[in-house]
Order: C-alpha cells, then sequence, then structure tokens
C-alpha cells in the first residue's frame, strides 16, 4: 500500500473504512459551526468551517448529509454572524447539491485532486453571496473576500484525514483474509 | 432518497428527486432572505434561534476574550504611566468645562423657565467598549459589550468623544450590533450647525459621506459642522456628526455636498450609548391633523416640502 492511500483512503486504495458514527458526525459540524463562531473581526482567508466539514460529509456520506443539513446550518450561521438570514443557508444548499452529485466520482481522486473540485464549489457558494447581498443593497467586500474559499480548499487534505482518523479499522496483519 | 446525477431504479425511489429538493430549498432560502433584507420581518425569529446559538457563541469567543485581556495583562509599565499622565491632564480639561457647563445648563433652565418652555430632553448614558468588527462582511457593522440586560435598545446612538459613530441596530442579551454611520445603508438626520438647514447625511461605504436634499440656493460651505437634528424620535439634537468637505454646485437642483465623519469612526473603542430617559412623544398622523384657517394649510403645504428624516436610517 502507497503512503498516501494510508493517509487518504480513496476508491484506488484497498483499504476498508468502517462507516461513520452518526454522532460523530454531528459533532464535527458542530464544532465547525464552533469555529465560525469565532469573532476574527475582518481578517481575510479564515476558512469557512461549516462549508468545508459540510462538503465533506456531502462526498462521503450523501445519503445521511445532504441539503436539509446544509440549509439549517446555514441559517445557523446566519443568525451567529448578523448576515441576512438565508444568505449562507442558500450558499449551502447549493453547495451539497453538488458536492453529493460529485460524491461517486471525487473518491476517485486523491486528496489535493479532490480539493481542487471542491474550490469551484466553495467559490460558487460565496459568488452566490456576494450577488444576493448585492441585490440586497449592501457594498462589495472586495476582493480579499474570495481568499476564504482558496484556505478553505488548502485545508481539505488535513480535515479530510482528521475527520476520517474514527473510521479506520485496526491494522489486522492477516495475510489470509479473503478481502 | 437518490444522489444528483444518478437515477435509481423507479421502485425503489423514495421521496423527491434531487434537483427538485435543490429547488425547494433555494425557494424557502430566498422567500426568507427576501422576508428579512426588504421587510425585516425575521428578527423575532433571529432573536428566538440566537438562544440556541449563543452558548456555542460564547464558547467560540472565549479564547478571543483571553488573547485581549493577556495583551492588556503585558503592556508595559511605560505605556501605562504615559496614558496615565494623558488621562489626568484630559480630567482636568473636563473638569473645567464641566464647572462651565454646570453653570450654563443652570442658566438654560432659568431662561427655559422663563420663557415657559418645555424642559429638555433628560439623556439616558451608557458606557461601552468595542470588542470587534462583525463578521458580516458585506455591512459596516460593530459588536459592542453592552446588551440588553443593560438597558440598550434598537435605535439608539453611539457616540465617541469626539462624535457620533453609529446606531444600534440588533440587540443581544448581553452585546449589541452597532451599525456604523459610514454604511451605506445608514443615514442620520442632520442639520448644518450654523444655519440650522436641514438634510440627511447618507453613509458612503468606502467613499466619503454625502449630504441629500440639500437645495441649490443652499447656504453651506465646506467646513460647516453638521449634528444631529434630532427630528427621527430617536437620536438627541445637536450630537456633532461630520464637517462638509466638499461643495459641488453644478446647477442641479440638489447640491452635492460631501462629509468626513468627526467621530473616529472606524477606530473609537469607548464609546456612549446615548437614548432619551423617557421615550419620545409619538408622532401625531396625518388624519389628526385639522387645518383650522387657510394660513395653516399654507404652512402644512410649506411643511410638507421640508425633506423629511429618512424613515430608514431610523429604524
Amino acid at each position: 500500500m502507497e503512503q498516501s492511500e494510508l493517509m487518504q483512503p480513496t476508491h484506488r486504495s484497498n483499504r476498508i473504512l468502517q462507516p461513520a458514527r452518526n454522532w460523530f458526525i454531528y459533532l464535527s459540524l458542530l464544532i465547525a459551526l464552533g469555529l465560525t463562531y469565532i469573532p476574527t473581526g475582518r481578517l481575510p482567508g479564515v476558512p469557512d468551517w461549516v462549508a468545508l466539514v459540510l462538503a465533506f460529509w456531502c462526498v462521503r456520506e450523501p445519503l445521511r448529509v445532504g441539503m436539509g443539513m446544509g440549509f439549517v446550518l446555514g441559517l445557523l450561521v446566519d443568525i451567529g454572524q448578523g448576515a441576512a438570514m438565508g444568505q449562507h443557508a442558500l450558499a449551502y444548499v447549493v453547495l451539497c447539491f453538488f458536492a453529493s452529485a460529485l460524491s461517486r466520482r471525487m473518491l476517485w481522486f486523491s486528496a489535493w485532486q479532490q480539493a481542487m473540485h471542491i474550490l469551484p464549489l466553495l467559490l460558487l457558494a460565496q459568488s452566490i453571496m456576494v450577488l444576493v447581498r448585492l441585490i440586497g443593497g449592501a457594498e462589495f467586500p472586495g476582493w480579499w473576500y474570495f481568499l476564504s474559499s482558496f484556505s478553505s480548499a488548502l485545508l481539505w487534505a488535513p480535515l479530510g484525514f482528521l475527520l476520517l482518523l474514527p473510521q479506520y479499522q485496526p491494522v489486522d496483519r492477516d495475510d489470509n483474509r479473503p478481502i | 432518497m437518490s444522489l444528483a446525477g444518478h437515477q435509481s431504479p423507479p421502485f425503489f425511489q423514495r421521496g423527491l428527486s434531487p434537483f427538485a429538493r435543490l429547488l425547494v430549498f433555494v425557494a424557502l432560502s430566498l422567500f426568507i432572505l427576501v422576508a428579512d433584507l426588504r421587510f425585516r420581518y425575521l428578527e423575532v425569529v433571529r432573536q428566538g434561534l440566537s438562544v440556541v446559538t449563543h452558548p456555542l457563541q460564547l464558547a467560540a469567543a472565549a479564547p478571543v476574550d483571553f488573547v485581549r485581556n493577556a495583551a492588556v495583562y503585558f503592556a508595559t509599565l511605560v505605556e501605562v504611566q504615559v496614558e496615565n499622565a494623558d488621562l489626568r491632564r484630559s480630567q482636568l480639561e473636563a473638569a473645567q468645562r464641566l464647572l462651565r457647563f454646570e453653570q450654563i445648563e443652570r442658566e438654560n433652565q432659568e431662561l427655559r423657565r422663563l420663557l415657559m418652555m418645555s424642559r429638555s430632553v433628560a439623556v439616558h448614558s451608557l458606557a461601552a467598549e468595542i470588542l470587534y468588527d462583525a463578521p458580516d462582511p458585506f455591512a459596516r457593522t460593530v459588536i459592542i459589550d453592552k446588551g440588553g440586560h443593560h438597558g440598550v435598545a434598537t435605535g439608539l446612538a453611539v457616540v465617541d468623544a469626539n462624535g457620533m459613530i453609529g446606531q444600534v441596530t440588533r440587540v443581544y442579551p448581553i452585546q449589541s450590533e452597532v451599525t456604523l454611520i459610514t454604511d451605506k445603508e445608514q443615514s442620520v438626520p442632520v442639520q448644518v450647525e450654523r444655519t440650522g438647514q436641514r438634510g440627511v447625511l447618507v453613509g458612503g461605504g468606502k467613499g466619503p459621506m454625502e449630504l441629500r436634499h440639500m437645495p441649490a440656493e443652499s447656504d453651506i460651505v465646506a467646513g460647516d459642522r453638521l449634528v444631529t437634528s434630532g427630528l427621527d424620535g430617536f437620536f438627541l439634537a445637536g450630537l456633532p456628526v461630520a464637517e462638509v468637505t466638499l461643495v459641488v454646485r453644478d446647477g442641479e437642483v440638489f447640491l452635492t455636498v460631501f462629509g468626513e465623519p468627526l467621530a473616529r469612526v472606524e477606530r473609537a473603542i469607548q464609546v456612549l450609548v446615548l437614548g432619551r430617559a423617557e421615550p419620545a412623544p409619538s408622532r401625531p398622523r396625518a388624519s389628526e391633523a385639522i387645518p383650522i384657517s387657510a394660513d395653516d394649510l399654507v404652512d402644512e403645504a410649506q411643511a410638507s416640502v421640508e425633506p423629511e428624516p429618512d424613515a430608514e436610517g431610523a429604524q
């Protein structure tokens, strides 16, 4: 087994994962929400933790985490950030739709190639928010706003490794095991 | 449930297709957005749900608070001594002015009594500290450390030592959100201090603030101070807001007037939340006005030509 496959199992690797536990999925989303609530002021390039973790579970567990979860979390982010209600909800619903549409395809790629798949989705989600707010009469926040998508995409691989840790089976050195 | 782009066989299909679900959620989001941005119907829902998010927000803010407090703790002795000397000097100046102020206020009350005018409005003020910029990058808003528990209400003016910096637009239990006067959506009813002429000062976002609805023949020059007119029933009259920097007389019906805020709007830390100690008198309704004579009608017609304070800015 190659080292990269050990870090991040994909469909190409022969490593078998345990199914993700429900409580772990919800806990990771809750922690992401907490990270988003950290008041960082106008610091550009702060990753959108909720979008990232949401996209991760939409890719890995598309039948359990989907647009409904995206909508609810989006509303909670809107309330916590004092943004327009529905702004993040709309963006996350679209993000979840495309992430789960890509789920069958993305897992054939390595972690960094997966990040390249996720980057346009994150940019699309941010563009939706900009568009909605500009129509609502707000001022354009500047191009630095989109830096957040790039820093989020950079974190895709390490975050994916962390979120897959509990699903790893103990390495069992049984050469005669059928799978 | 089936995945987008992957059709499941008809006899396994349950519920709506992914694309239909997307449309439902998008429609719902847009509905909520319009209800919130356009009509402000959802403040109650927001307040209710913020009870759920509040503990998480407090937990998330804890490390930031810790870093800020640690920075104060490790401030050097020299810095503190310099600041202390500054404060002593400014306190001495303030004490002198306060003595004169008390004398003038007594005199003012005496004069008002002689003229049989109503007493001047009692002021309710609350010191607060700006904690951080609000996370929403689309609006110029800051969070202050006083909220509903301390008596902050929406609509109150927020000032620093030099003038007005903004207005409380949203109140949480122990924090409030203040929209700065430089925000594009924020407007302040003002009057020119020198002439008393009224207008509406609108924030310009990244650009300068603009004083709207000044007729072409208005007497206004660069350097004039703009103070709140108090006509909106929220702000106290006479709070310094901005200084006129540029007046363009280009033959239009209204002048183009730009101004700069007097207060350190984007950099203030210690602020005061100012409000009336008692609620403002309710506005008369148009249907209650009973014209008595032709003169009154003329007066009323003239009054209606006067620019109305911007109702949106005073929400």
